[in-house]
């Protein structure tokens, strides 16, 4: 089983387009969205949800009202400045302690150390996870709560559910569309994939982003290349950056030329390789081509 | 006055924005600090071209334990809910990546045998660009949590009366972390099905933290008409409208200001930030303005 993840580094490159794309060219392969707190792959794919399960992950405290004396541990001890001294009276004192919600990290320390057992610490619901059937293939994907954390934990769900589906269909690739930046999401998206195809653009932002991107795949010793799509908007750049990458050992996968028709594509939910068959239609077929023979 | 340019989806224009919008402040007369909070991928430097002036290392606080105190009685991992810290055998295992930084294993062990240390996540950096006040955080590459290096950008941002913070892309921690505090959002968008989609994740978020928001619609005259419609069926007022202009596009692939490339811009700015400045009223102190101790 073969794991290609998609990353940019740099957001707006054009990493879903190109996945989406890739997925069509494939022929039939498993489809893992793992940009869980903006997807967009599903507004290409329009995939069919077969199975939607609620996403529980850490826990976070709650100030039971009726039993805070205000004693104010909770606050001391919080390293978030998630408690405030804000919440309603409730009969033993005028005013008790209230969390933010968006600010607690569910570390559980308030409740753990609250003698009067006034503070609920229990599982959220953080977001959803979805197995669904697309015209590409079968899809994992998820959808993270508004303002919710663990995104890193709930892309290793979809992973896990990619390839889950990748064995019981016999399918043999798995396309992983990440998110942008460096951090826990991303990291969790590409720890012991196959290979990662950076997509970046010939700009200062594209290139300084690509270096970055390029320094993770290579401390956690991913197999990475990268793909310039919007070459031709500076060739010069685009020069440099597959430079740069080849010095840095990674593999030029292929370059698509800008195109207007990305936008288009998109706006009737298709993949771009559906709508024509020239142009970046044709870089893309040539990108799926060169990657197809590296995976192999 | 602190503004958070924000965007849900990657690549619409945030830093575009954001440096022009710090430029002009400048030009007016005004005292600004630029501040990149994309610390994953900060790119405000490659167009506002600071002279750095200071580089602070940020760290956050790991368990050490001391296993000639340590009983292995396991109370540390009990309490962690973030599996980082595990007695294992004679030693205690501690996953420094996975540790938030609570203190709960030290306060709950009871031999004292765990102090903390410092674990450089990143760095702050600051300087000047020309009037502009610059301050950006450098997430270390392989270090997955950002927002306690976002936490350190804003506080070293606060010298002047108006901030302009330049969020992450996407809707989760970081960006939170990015935006809490602010006076006003500024969410830029461009009028794709994939620019709407992430839009309608960031004015969920912002109406989640109970912030005011206005929008920018980047690259205006491609895509479709859906999201002005979304604007306004929401009542969301859009500040401003940016056409695709290629000059823009070439001044941004050689690192220069859109305003500085085509002076025209300048004033599409300046009506930009006036815009803001009647839209957002300083909110009286809000909680996150307020002490805060994140590891």
């Amino acid at each position: 089983m073969k794991e290609l993840v998609i990353i940019s580094g740099k957001g707006g490159t054009g990493k879903t387009s190109v996945c989406a794309s890739l997925a069509v060219l494939s022929g039939k392969c498993v489809i893992a969205d793992c940009d869980v707190d903006a997807a967009d792959l599903h507004l290409v794919l329009s995939p069919q949800v077969q199975q939607r399960e609620s996403f529980t992950a850490g826990k976070r405290a709650r100030i039971k009202t009726g039993h805070c004396i205000a004693r104010g541990k909770c606050e001391e001890l919080c390293r978030f400045d998630a408690i405030h001294f804000d919440g309603p009276g409730n009969g033993k004192v005028a005013r008790t302690f209230r969390v933010d919600p968006l600010a607690c990290e569910g570390c559980g320390v308030c409740a753990w150390y609250c003698a009067e057992n006034a503070i609920e610490f229990a599982p959220v619901v953080s977001g959803e996870w979805f197995i669904s059937e697309t015209r590409c293939g079968p899809m994992a994907h998820a959808k993270l709560g508004i303002a919710e954390s663990n995104s890193g934990k709930l892309v290793s769900i979809v992973r896990q559910n990619a390839r889950k589906l990748a064995e019981d269909r016999g399918l043999d690739l798995i396309l992983i569309d990440g998110s942008p930046g460096i951090g826990c999401p991303v990291i969790a998206s590409i720890t012991g994939a196959t290979l990662v195809l950076i997509v970046t653009e010939p700009t200062p932002s594209g290139l300084h982003d690509l270096e970055r991107v390029a320094e993770l795949t290579r401390h956690f010793g991913i197999p990475a290349g990268v793909c310039v799509n919007k070459w031709d908007l500076n060739a010069d750049v685009t020069e440099t950056i597959e430079h740069k990458a080849a010095e840095r050992g990674l593999h030029v996968f292929g370059r698509v030329r800008y195109d207007k028709r990305f936008t288009q594509a998109q706006i009737r939910s298709k993949a771009v390789v559906e709508q024509a068959d020239d142009g970046s239609a044709e870089d893309l077929g040539a990108l799926w081509n060169n990657l197809s023979h590296h995976l192999r | 006055m602190r503004i958070a340019v924000a965007s849900g989806k990657g690549g619409t224009g945030k830093t575009t924005v954001a440096t022009n919008l710090a430029h002009v402040a400048a030009l007016g007369g005004r005292a600004v600090t630029y501040a990149d909070c994309d610390v994953e991928e900060p790119n405000g430097h490659l167009f506002l071209k600071p002279q750095w002036q200071e580089r602070r290392v940020v760290t956050r606080p790991i368990p050490q334990v001391d296993e000639t105190k340590c009983t292995h009685c396991g109370r540390c991992s009990e309490i962690c809910q973030f599996n980082a810290i595990a007695p294992l055998g004679t030693t205690v295992l501690v996953y420094a990546e996975l540790c938030h930084g609570c203190g709960g294993c030290m306060l709950v062990c009871p031999t004292g045998a765990i102090t903390e240390i410092d674990r450089e996540i990143g760095t702050v950096e600051t300087g000047t660009a020309g009037p502009v006040q610059f301050v950006r955080g450098v997430l270390h590459v392989g270090e997955p949590m950002s927002p306690p290096l976002i936490h350190q950008v804003k506080l070293a941002s606060t010298q002047t009366d108006l901030t302009i913070l330049d969020a992450p892309p996407g809707t989760s921690c970081p960006v939170i972390e990015a935006v809490r505090g602010s006076d006003f959002v500024l969410l830029v968008t461009e009028p794709t099905p994939f620019g709407l989609n992430d839009l309608k994740l960031a004015v969920e978020m912002t109406r989640a933290m109970h912030l005011p928001m206005g929008i920018v619609i980047n690259r205006c005259d491609t895509g479709d008409r859906q999201t002005v419609d979304y604007c306004q069926t929401n009542r969301l007022p859009i500040l401003a409208e940016l056409p695709d202009d290629r000059r823009i596009a070439e001044a941004y692939s050689r690192g220069t200001l859109a305003c500085t490339a085509v002076p025209a811009y300048r004033k599409v700015f300046e009506d930009l930030l006036a815009r803001l400045t009647r839209n957002a009223q300083p909110a009286a102190a809000t909680p996150a303005a307020s002490k805060r101790s994140r590891p």
